[in-house]
């Protein structure tokens, strides 16, 4: 077996700023004719490198624009990134933007199946984890009722409930603590604690330094899209501390 | 290679039959007749061009609603598939960007779940025949090969088109001044051999080219008579295919920048 469950080797993410506005033919048409065409490159990501060992609870620091989501989506595999590659070892969970897959039109029931199609589930295994899903999210009355009546809230629990059913090699977590209301933060908080002891490699981004210092015994630190530090988690957040200063 | 895409495919199939599923489900949910729309909306066009062109040129032909019934079907699967597959790419999203899935599977779904329902309203071509007294006879078994070729256009089209629109919106309007303009050049209210000198037209229409095949097959010819009309869209539809497929390989890194 490899040591990393996740290895990044020499990251780069670039967009073309200007392009993203151009989706008619015509604008396209007459900037190229009259050879407007140029791209603001931004670089999110470059150079970036690090390993993750199996096991280690990684924290990713940064402030507001440092590349901490983008980094996340590459190795989601969202993003396909511009140069450089990520290997991963392992089955991989991200827990990013939770529900984003479900159809509005849909009832609860509808979109569990869905949504744990988009995750890569089996039929078998959903039909069996099906009762479990509605219970962890407690949603029992409300199941057969379409999605678009659901409030925000539900809609979040039913995404954690689906997502956190499979045992997963490699968690990446982006603010996911703070689901729902206490009762509920506290239950899911419980669930992801019981996932760090089967010995989960973890990926964590959190503005909250107490919160990733609670979590993580590793951290980087992001700063435009650099990687900027690497290490233990109170080398780390010293430095982030002292940057935030 | 080829493997690890097999794999890949395995894995995301339950996803394949999930969005098929979706897109039936969701297309007549909320309307009282439900899936019997299906039956019922080729039923009625039918009816309504049977009526305005039926006086005009098929007069002599008792059997001419069922020509109308099987051009307007296999048309109408062309014309909702494609637009259907090319606008699943902006429709998913929310999903493309928040997880990875192999992207082909969204205009896949789309095309599928069409093919799906074009087979349901199959059954109302099985009840025209009969009341129309055509009987067909053992040739209506070559008939799954003009529904493959369609299939594989519709694909093929579907895939270019959704490659193309991630990049260019207009598209979605243009494709359909095209699909008008693709209808009327495939005889599906009218015999050819009215057109005169316009014959040509039909010669590079391998939708119409299709439709022909299949009309054979359903009236008990043999469609092989004339093998250039079964030979052209045979090409066509795999060329299609294999151009589609490779252009969206070869941009699908990119959608998820202009989505």
């Amino acid at each position: 077996m490899a040591k990393y469950a996740i290895e990044v080797n020499d990251v780069g993410m670039k967009f073309n700023l200007s392009q993203e506005k151009l989706d008619s033919l015509k604008e396209y048409m007459i900037k190229m004719l009259k050879g407007e065409l140029k791209y603001n490159e931004f670089w999110a990501l470059k150079n970036v490198s690090f390993k993750v060992e199996k096991g280690d609870r990684v924290g990713i620091l940064g402030l507001n624009g440092a590349g901490k989501s983008t980094l996340l989506k590459v190795i989601a595999g969202v993003f396909k990134p511009t140069e450089g590659q990520v290997i991963k070892h392992g089955r991989l969970v991200p827990l990013l933007e939770l529900g984003a897959g479900f159809d509005s039109q849909y009832t609860g029931a509808e979109n569990i199946y869905l949504y744990s199609a988009v995750l890569g589930y089996s039929k078998e295994f959903v039909d069996e984890k099906f009762d479990d899903i509605v219970k962890f999210a407690e949603l029992e009355k409300f199941i057969d009722v379409p999605i678009k009546n659901y409030s925000s809230g539900m809609k979040t629990r039913l995404g954690f409930a689906i997502a956190t059913q499979v045992e997963p090699d490699i968690l990446i977590l982006d603010e996911v603590l703070s689901v729902g209301d206490a009762k509920f933060r506290k239950k899911s908080e419980a669930k992801i604690m019981s996932m760090f002891k089967s010995n989960v490699t973890v990926l964590f981004v959190s503005h909250s330094l107490d919160q990733v210092k609670r979590i993580c015994n590793k951290a980087i630190l992001l700063e435009h899209g650099q990687l900027v530090a690497a290490g233990d988690i109170d080398e780390v957040s010293a430095i982030y501390e002292e940057k935030t200063k | 290679m080829l493997k690890k895409q097999l794999k890949t495919f395995k894995k995301y199939r339950f996803l394949l039959r999930e969005l098929v599923k979706k897109g039936i489900k969701l297309k007549y949910r909320r309307s009282y007749l439900g899936i019997l729309w299906t039956l019922l909306e080729p039923l009625l066009t039918t009816c309504v061009l049977t009526i305005v062109f039926g006086t005009f040129f098929g007069k002599d032909d008792k059997t001419f609603p069922v020509y109308i019934l099987t051009g307007r079907l296999l048309y109408s699967f062309f014309s909702s598939g494609t637009k259907a597959a090319m606008k699943s790419i902006r429709q998913h999203a929310g999903m493309i960007k928040k997880v990875y899935v192999p992207k082909y599977i969204y205009p896949l779904s789309s095309v599928l779940f069409n093919f799906v329902i074009f087979a349901i309203s199959l059954i109302v071509l099985v009840g025209a025949t009969l009341v129309f007294g055509v009987y067909p006879n053992l040739w209506v078994l070559t008939a799954i090969l003009p529904l493959i070729m369609l299939l594989l256009l519709t694909f093929g089209a579907g895939m270019i088109l959704s490659t193309l629109s991630v990049f260019f919106r207009d598209l979605e309007y243009l494709w359909d001044v095209a699909l008008m303009l693709i209808m009327y050049t495939c005889a599906i209210f009218y015999k050819v051999e009215k057109l005169g000198t316009y014959q040509w037209v039909f010669k590079i229409n391998p939708l119409f080219a299709i439709i022909k095949d299949f009309r054979a097959a359903v009236y008990g010819q043999n469609m092989f008579h004339e093998p250039a009309w079964v030979i052209m869209p045979a090409v066509l539809s795999v060329l299609s295919v294999l151009v589609g497929v490779l252009m969206f390989k070869k941009n699908q890194d990119k959608f998820i920048l202009h989505i």
